[in-house]
């Protein structure tokens, strides 16, 4: 899921994951095992950056109940370089500082979906998996409930056909 | 009528099926643009990136003039493809400065001596906090920034030669 959209946009941009540099080794390694090899040993060497992970990327918040509101927010916001995965999913450089923003803002007492919407205020809406309720979504809010009625409906065709 | 709707669902699922073959056959589009556009950048104030150039802060944005932005690395591959549209662009009398993406210093200086340097100031932005202020998802990208600091413009990727009028364009279209 992830690799697919990200490719295109490894070919102009860098890509943490280093997927821009997969292909163009590709190019050279003509044998496919070669090519297996290479890809192992190169893909982590390019395009990430020098500076260790920021402090929280990788810890947890010392207070169990604010780490729990962080962990449930960065499971739904999206990471910008992979796109398929979550932040809480990502290893990119990228969704670890997203991370460790989310964790010093709940750290600072900050609620869990004003982060959010600060990060929707400057990514738009894709950057959350969460639906937001607006006139685009609402067909997807209703037709739980229209397909509900509309059960309903056949049903009781059914059993009154069946009382007979 | 009932026999109408007896084909309902088969309707229904023909219309699924046709859009769901026109979203597959679409190339995906996978930039996401930042929605800061027409506003105000964001308060931010960096520590400088290299010894030889000043820092950069929102305040240096709103000098009354336009401004180029662009959002770098030295680890980016990208950004060294870019390196010679951004001399260019400097050339013609842009003036540009830069964010370093989670940089070390003396990468950042090795970066621009072997591929140019086309910046007046350079912020350093370790934990990407101001690359995530601005709506950027990922390195390079360039935002034009009028003389007041509203974002104007924001070019996703690396800038390519044939990219270079165009960004001129919306420089000057920011005065």
């Amino acid at each position: 899921m992830s690799a697919g959209p990200s490719l295109r946009g490894a070919k102009r941009r860098s890509n943490p994951a280093g997927v821009g540099s997969r292909s163009g080794l590709l190019r050279f390694a003509r044998n496919d095992g070669l090519a297996v090899i290479a890809l192992t040993l190169a893909a982590p060497a390019f395009a990430q950056s020098a500076l260790p992970p920021s402090r929280y990327a990788y810890s947890q918040l010392e207070n169990p109940r604010q780490e729990a509101q962080a962990k449930a927010l960065m499971e739904t916001l999206r990471c910008l370089v992979c796109q398929g995965q979550s932040i809480a999913d990502s290893d990119a450089d990228m969704a670890g500082d997203m991370r460790a923003l989310v964790r010093e803002r709940i750290a600072a007492g900050e609620k869990p979906e004003a982060i959010r919407s600060w990060l929707i205020d400057r990514y738009g809406a894709w950057v959350s998996y969460r639906p937001t309720v607006e006139p685009i979504t609402w067909p997807l809010w209703a037709a739980p409930l229209v397909l509900v009625a509309l059960g309903l409906f056949l049903a009781r065709g059914r059993f009154r056909r069946k009382a007979r | 009528m009932r026999k109408l709707l007896l084909w309902l669902p088969l309707a229904v699922f023909l219309v699924f099926v046709i859009t769901v073959a026109i979203g597959l056959r679409k190339p995906p589009d996978t930039e996401i643009r930042s929605t800061m556009i027409g506003k105000l950048m964001p308060d931010f104030a960096l520590r400088p990136a290299v010894a030889n150039h000043p820092p950069l802060t929102a305040q240096d944005l709103r000098s009354g003039k336009p401004r180029l932005v662009n959002v770098f690395a030295s680890w980016c591959v990208p950004c060294k493809a870019e390196a010679p549209q951004l001399m260019a662009l400097k050339r013609r009398g842009v003036p540009i400065d830069g964010v370093a993406i989670r940089d070390r210093s003396e990468d950042v200086a090795a970066f621009l001596a072997e591929y140019g340097d086309p910046f007046e100031r350079i912020g350093a932005d370790p934990a990407s906090r101001v690359q995530f202020a601005l709506g950027s998802s990922g390195v390079p990208e360039t935002f034009v920034v009028d003389g007041k600091g509203v974002i104007r413009h924001q070019h996703i990727g690396d800038i390519r030669p044939e990219n270079v009028d165009e960004i001129v364009a919306a420089y000057e279209a920011a005065r």
